[in-house]
């Protein structure tokens, strides 16, 4: 940005004496972040539900009332009372137990379909942008292809090609947020590219593999952690779609999803079946995307002024 | 007022102020505290003259123009004082009234031509967009206006340019538009921030000549915001010098330049790079430097001779070509190419500081960059320290690299923000292996130190610091390889003027001590004819004049040299009634098309090593 729009939007540049301090260690910058989170309304709410999830998924075991896989064919569908808060299924299985350890898996849908995303499209998209040329034409019309298709119906025909199982709709997932990550990736490296200091490197007599590593993806770091943030969500959505509809977690596992779709043909006579699981997928891609809403804010510097 | 902390101008005695400020005092909300950025400010300026702030970053200049036109974000500034604009305080008005007076009685230019115009309109209905604003025109009568105005700003064939975009017009043709447009409304004042700052030196000149014919056409007064000495020497009637958020001194421009009692005042001229102040030296020399707050001169050391011409050359350079192609159609054929680079041939000695200099688009940064193969050339030879650079596969590029390093202009932008300094200067080093991390460490803390920082700084971020620490960094990174040769690319053309000659004294001080050799490249002639040993002049591509420094500045043959130093702001107030009458061109563009072939150059030697290309 040059200095004079910087001077229209009425920020007075810096004064010309270095601050003095030491060292900023990682926790003032965690600090730091926290700081900007609050300013927006909503994160730390958003942050707060996400980290119940996570703290009650990974209790689960321990305080879950019931086994969450134990039939009581006596107790079928039971409205929620003090021994069954959340009521129970149509196999008579404690549902408030089943959620607990669902958001295990929701949880490990999430991160693991996004992480294998990441894992594959940043760097595709980074090369991409990089190298630039032919290399960069390949690439990208092979992501393009990717995009053609949508979403959901993607991740379906990898699943019918894979065949159904919680492990196969995650890739699946993952599959089809790869393409996000790699066009991400491949602009903001564009943009980092061009910057002098990556020049310098280059004059420096440095390795790309390090100038990619050291010196660009940490400037682009910050925009795929804000994306990564929203896909989880996203992530958490489709593969409970997926195994609604059959093509994910089967029969006995207590996924959400799968809940959901045990639970649609008793919907009318005990509807606490599907509104418990479907509460606790709205109430988790909620939390996480008000988090995502204030770590944009937090993360993106120009935001930051403000 | 408070006679004795601000001074102020000496009332104008027939005529009131067409602007008058008192006690402007602006501060900004940062993390919930209230900074004053000015503080106590009170000056005038009178009818038909010219009052210039000067100052440097951070002086709070820009803040007190946007203060007066109130531009400034309201819930994070807050504006204490009276703005007097021809008998209204403008701080009373309310918003709708204020946005009247803003374009219809003040006016503003800024420094970016490039981006002040809207991309996507014709310069035409900008202009006469400006005009019905503030009052009711035909369609018919607005374009006579607007073609009227183009031509009170010397813009060639006005109505034929109607109808044309931005980015058919030139940066100094832009600047002419943006101030037909701030003059759409006849205002009582203009506010100048900065209006040459980003214009070549040439188009600098025809802007300032410009400003001083409208001037005298239509009698309109003018505040222009500057931290270029010459500039202010040359267009100011008064001068206001701003430290820090206040004034510092303020009178008539002749007694700021000759008798300036403040110490801030005497250490910002002695500072400025004057040209021809080097007249009969063939070294070059440190700049003095005259502390802040003391006024006291430091003794500037002489420099030895370091240039060792009886070896072979630690860079030579021969037939050295680079284009650009332009690709164009539906097929993306090539059409054209840009001869940035057109058969350049120099040498460069051990210790020895060759400049190139000339205005943008002469190919100079594309010298630079060919040299390091930052740049692929086309043709020619380069051969650095023994290694012909041209015939190197990519590891032994890699390792040529460490005898030829650069440092970049822009000292905000040639640091990785998220990666201590520290870490920074010990990269190439370590990516080199040239040792373990504790001797890069040791080496680190060495280089900090020699180029002024200290040791204990490496673990801050770039953010951390000034921009002339951060060139400062910028060079002991680029001297962590023990290079034989640097090349600066306008190195410090981005800083401050103090700043400036800091980190000239610097360059020069390295040379002395490790004899390096420099290939400085620079727009800025009296920054050149300070720290150069010889001086490479380029125009469209092409080396126009090469020879010793003394040679070139005071016996210029070519008459684009000529014309290039007759164009630079010569900090003197004596010189300020003159006009350079240049006439009114654009830069020439370097693109030809695929048939054209490269005359075949000749130089006429002047005198010893003193070359000028015969047309």
């Amino acid at each position: 940005m040059s200095s004079n729009a910087n001077l229209m939007s009425g920020n007075p540049r810096p004064a010309p004496v270095a601050v003095e301090e030491a060292s900023r260690p990682a926790s003032s910058r965690i600090r730091q972040i926290l700081k900007q989170m609050r300013k927006s309304k909503f994160a730390l709410p958003g942050g707060a539900i996400v980290l119940i999830f996570i703290i009650l998924a990974i209790l689960a075991p321990w305080i879950a009332p019931h086994d969450p896989y134990a039939n009581d064919l006596m107790a079928m569908l039971l409205p929620p009372s003090a021994e069954h808060p959340f009521g129970t299924d149509e196999l008579g299985r404690d549902i408030l137990s089943r959620v607990l350890v669902g958001a295990r898996l929701s949880l490990v849908e999430g991160l693991f379909s996004v992480s294998l995303a990441m894992l594959i499209g940043v760097p595709t998209g980074m090369i991409s942008g990089y190298v630039g040329g032919r290399t960069d034409t390949v690439i990208m019309r092979i992501i393009d292809v990717m995009l053609a298709f949508p979403g959901v119906l993607l991740a379906i025909v990898i699943v019918s090609i894979l065949g159904p199982s919680l492990v196969n709709a995650m890739i699946a997932v993952a599959i089809y947020t790869v393409p996000i990550f790699a066009r991400l990736a491949r602009g903001s490296t564009l943009s980092v590219k061009e910057e002098p200091y990556i020049e310098a490197c280059q004059s420096a007599g440095m390795r790309h593999s390090r100038i990619l590593l050291r010196h660009i993806f940490p400037n682009i770091a910050s925009t795929l952690w804000v994306m990564a943030a929203l896909r989880v969500a996203l992530a958490i959505l489709t593969a409970s779609s997926l195994s609604f509809l059959g093509l994910g977690a089967q029969a006995p596992s207590p996924e959400w999803g799968a809940m959901l779709a045990a639970g649609r043909n008793y919907m009318l006579v005990a509807p606490h079946v599907v509104i418990f699981p479907g509460g606790a997928i709205v109430l988790l891609v909620l939390g996480i995307n008000l988090f995502q809403d204030g770590l944009r804010l937090a993360l993106d510097p120009k935001m930051a002024e403000r | 007022m408070n006679q004795t902390q601000s001074p102020t101008l000496p009332i104008q005695e027939a005529e009131s102020p067409i602007l008058s400020v008192r006690n402007l005092t602006t501060s900004f909300r940062s993390d919930d505290v209230w900074k004053p950025v000015v503080r106590n400010l009170s000056f005038d300026v009178p009818p038909r003259k010219t009052v210039a702030i000067v100052g440097e970053s951070g002086s709070g200049k820009s803040v007190t123009s946007l203060s007066i036109m109130r531009l400034l974000p309201k819930r994070s500034s807050y504006i204490e004082g009276q703005i007097n604009l021809g008998g209204q305080d403008l701080h009373t008005l309310s918003d709708d009234e204020m946005r009247r007076v803003r374009g219809r009685d003040v006016s503003m230019i800024f420094q970016e031509p490039m981006t002040s115009l809207n991309p996507i309109f014709p310069i035409g209905k900008q202009i006469a967009e400006a005009l019905t604003v503030h009052k009711p025109l035909s369609r018919s009568e607005a374009r006579a206006e607007v073609i009227r105005l183009l031509d009170k700003v010397r813009i060639p064939n006005a109505a034929s340019r109607f109808d044309e975009y931005p980015h058919q017009f030139s940066g100094g043709m832009r600047q002419r538009v943006m101030i037909a447009m701030a003059l759409a409304s006849k205002p009582k004042l203009l506010i100048a921030d900065e209006p040459t700052t980003a214009l070549d030196v040439t188009i600098q000149g025809q802007i300032l000549d410009l400003i001083k014919t409208l001037q005298d056409e239509d009698g309109m007064s003018v505040l222009f915001i500057t931290h270029d000495m010459g500039v202010v020497a040359e267009i100011a009637d008064e001068c206001i010098v701003m430290f820090r958020g206040e004034a510092v001194e303020m009178g008539p421009t002749e007694n700021i330049f000759l008798r300036g009692k403040h110490p801030y005042t005497r250490a910002l001229l002695s500072a400025v790079p004057k040209l021809g102040s080097m007249t009969g030296r063939s070294l070059p020399l440190r700049f003095p430097i005259v502390d802040v707050l003391t006024g006291d001169m430091q003794p500037q050391r002489d420099v030895i001779d370091t240039v060792a011409q009886t070896k072979s050359p630690v860079l030579s350079v021969k037939n050295l070509t680079a284009r650009f192609d332009i690709h164009s159609g539906i097929f993306s054929r090539k059409t054209a190419a840009v001869h940035a680079v057109e058969n350049i041939s120099f040498d460069l000695f051990e210790g020895e500081t060759l400049s190139i200099v000339g205005e943008s688009g002469c190919g100079k940064s594309t010298t630079g960059r060919s040299v390091t193969r930052l740049i692929e050339p086309v043709k020619g030879s380069i051969v650095i320290d023994g290694h012909d650079v041209m015939a190197l596969n990519r590891p032994a590029l890699r390792r040529m690299r460490r005898s030829i390093q650069m440092v970049f202009q822009d000292p905000f932008a040639s640091l990785n923000p998220r990666m201590a300094i520290g870490t920074a200067v010990m990269e190439p080093y370590l990516e080199h292996g040239l040792g373990s991390r504790r001797q890069a460490q040791e080496k680190a803390a060495d280089l900090l130190e020699k180029v002024g920082l200290k040791a204990d700084m490496m673990r801050r971020f770039a953010h951390e610091f000034s921009g002339g620490q951060r060139q400062r960094i910028a060079v002991a990174r680029a001297l962590m390889l023990d290079p034989k040769v640097i090349v600066a690319d306008e190195a410090v053309s981005a800083l401050d003027v103090s700043i400036k000659a800091q980190v000239c004294n610097l360059l020069l001080d390295l040379q002395q001590s490790l004899n390096l050799a420099y290939l400085f490249i620079s727009h800025d002639m009296a920054v050149v004819e300070r720290i150069s040993h010889r001086v490479a002049v380029m125009y469209l591509g092409e080396i126009v004049e090469v020879g010793p420094r003394a040679a070139v500045f005071e016996n210029p043959q070519h008459p684009y040299t000529r014309k290039l130093m007759s164009a630079v702001p010569i900090p003197d107030p004596s010189r300020r009634t003159l006009k350079r009458e240049l006439s009114v061109d654009e830069l020439r563009s370097p693109i030809r098309s695929l048939k054209y072939v490269p005359p075949v150059r000749e130089y006429r030697e002047i005198s010893t090593g003193h070359l000028v290309l015969l047309n």
